[in-house]
């Protein structure tokens, strides 16, 4: 039964471009990250009248600047991504009449979810895989190649750090009835969880500090931020667990 | 086969349920009748599972609904009143890759009962096409495949011709004959003459209650005065002084060329009146026995409960 409904999704994502649209972006921050980190300090050195002396204290480009490139932008296009492709999954159903004729059918409606989260979760990953390949490819190119292990680690981070806002976003689309209020719940969801990792000694526990975690480990720094997993694993079992016994318990 | 007992359930302020409780026997057709909003869509929802009744209980093939452990959903084909698909899928697609295996039939088996039903509901040659370009009677014969796929003992279908032009309404109608027997079938309505056509017994439900519940034939004896129109193209004299005296006529109205005869007796009327027409030598265009609306039973029956 759940291999039905993954298939489903799969082909609905494929079918409607979602995923092709995903993999396009994903592909297209992971180029050119690497590309950005490299020539932006030689853009700025070229725009005319620029302050005397300036020029002379802008830092050469590093491979830490390509990975903090790649971070940002994984993150920021991640996120919104995420959030658009989730959004509606289930609150469409629902508005649409499709989960009607699905619930009369013998399937667990936990089923349901967890189809769309594992693929969702699966999108992430191959979104990230297709990105993390393209910076490490320019990367090795215009600066130095990045280290294997510690690359995957920070990519394995992000898988789970974009997974928070897929699974917020999936609750949020099952909570709603409509996809206009599943918007409002995503967006809203994203809103708290920024905020939060803003406010100083609570944003060490919050998902945004897996990226810096990520970073360090890719630069060799000696950052850790095990809480922040602990916290980002707990968002996502909880809000699925959330979404399942709400979606179990509801009149369609 | 179905069972319902004293059915209960409210939206807010709105009583949609009020003690509903039905019995529909293995292999009858069961025609639900009633207006729009007398809780026919509610009931169903409750018996699919995807609502929850406030009270009450209700059985499907001796298996208590909302309890653990006893999910009738294998059981049961549901066809909604607005079938609703995945648009970016095909016909075919939707029937052999989605709801076949839900109900564990795949591969050679999920494919060949997918072509037969394709057949069967006249889609065959759409079977490649995507449902999101399918006609509102097209989506409903879709809704039918996708209702008979495992052959289900029992099928829930709610205004399951409502939405189709007088061949398609035909053709589902045939179809549901042929099933006759070998599936028991709840069949919600408000149209007479679907009823009339396919339904074994017949509930009459309003404002969430079940009214009455008898075998059609019985049913319509008992509640449908027959109503003969005769249309003449010389006019009717006398005839019509002679039709207002006889015992097993109660009403006679006269509307331009046509007239309208509401009698007790349909068999004995029917005789007496074609030989006082034949005697009297009118030139008779139109001789027809009409039933009234099912909104004339209903009123009357309304006004009994009251």
């Amino acid at each position: 039964m759940l291999r039905t409904l993954i298939a489903k999704e799969f082909r609905e994502q494929w079918r409607t471009w979602k995923v092709i649209v995903f993999l396009v972006v994903f592909l297209i921050t992971g180029m050119i990250s690497p590309v950005l980190a490299k020539y932006t300090p030689e853009l700025l050195k070229s725009i005319p009248n620029l302050p005397a002396g300036l020029a002379g204290i802008i830092p050469p480009p590093t491979l830490a600047d390509s990975v903090a490139q790649y971070l940002k932008n994984t993150s920021q296009f991640g996120i919104l991504l995420v959030i658009l492709l989730t959004m509606g999954v289930m609150a469409q159903e629902k508005e649409r009449g499709t989960a009607a004729m699905l619930l009369t059918k013998p399937v667990s409606r936990s089923a349901v979810i967890l189809a769309k989260w594992l693929t969702g979760m699966t999108i992430i990953a191959a979104g990230l895989a297709v990105d993390g390949l393209a910076c490490f490819a320019y990367t090795a190119v215009l600066f130095e190649g990045l280290p294997v292990g510690p690359f995957l680690l920070m990519n394995l981070l992000l898988v789970v750090y974009l997974g928070v806002y897929l699974t917020v976003a999936l609750l949020a689309s099952t909570l709603a009835r409509s996809q206009a209020v599943a918007a409002a719940g995503s967006f809203g969801g994203l809103v708290i969880l920024i905020i939060l990792g803003s406010l100083p000694r609570v944003d060490d526990y919050m998902p945004d500090k897996l990226a810096t975690w990520g970073s360090s480990l890719v630069l060799k720094g000696d950052i850790n931020a095990w809480p922040a997993l602990g916290v980002a694993a707990g968002i996502i079992v909880l809000a699925l667990v959330i979404a399942c016994l709400r979606f179990e318990r509801e009149e369609i | 086969m179905i069972r319902i007992e004293n059915m209960v359930k409210t939206y807010g302020s709105i009583r949609a349920l009020d003690g509903l409780s039905l019995n529909v026997e293995p292999g009858v057709v069961y025609g639900f009748l009633g207006p729009n909003g007398a809780g026919k869509t509610t009931s169903m929802r409750i018996l699919s599972g995807l609502a929850r009744a406030d009270s009450g209980r209700a059985w499907i093939l001796d298996k208590e609904i909302g309890q653990p452990g006893a999910d009738v959903r294998a059981l049961i084909g549901v066809l909604p009143e607005e079938p609703a698909f995945y648009s970016w899928m095909t016909a075919r697609e939707y029937l052999r890759d989605f709801v076949a295996p839900l109900y564990q039939l795949h591969g050679q088996v999920a494919a060949k009962r997918t072509d037969e039903l394709l057949d069967t509901v006249g889609l065959k040659e759409a079977a490649n096409r995507r449902i999101g370009g399918f006609s509102r009677g097209m989506r409903q014969r879709m809704g039918l495949a996708q209702a008979l796929i495992h052959r289900p003992p029992v099928l829930l279908l709610d205004e399951p011709v409502s939405a189709l032009d007088p061949a398609g309404r035909k053709e589902v109608l045939d179809l549901i004959e042929t099933l006759r027997g070998q599936t028991t079938i709840l069949l919600s309505t408000h149209i007479l003459a679907d009823v009339e056509r396919v339904c074994d017994v017949v509930g009459i439900i309003a404002k969430g209650r079940l009214i009455v519940q008898d075998r059609r034939d019985d049913l319509l004896a008992r509640y449908v005065t027959p109503l003969f129109e005769i249309e003449s193209d010389n006019g009717f004299g006398n005839w019509l002084e002679w039709v207002r005296k006889q015992p097993f006529v109660t009403n006679v109205s006269v509307l331009n060329s046509t007239v309208r005869v509401l009698v007790r007796d349909v068999h004995q009327a029917q005789k007496v009146l074609l030989e006082s027409l034949a005697r009297e030598a009118l030139s008779v265009r139109r001789f027809e026995v009409v039933h009234p609306s099912l909104e004339d039973v209903f009123l009357r029956l309304t006004e009994k409960e009251a």
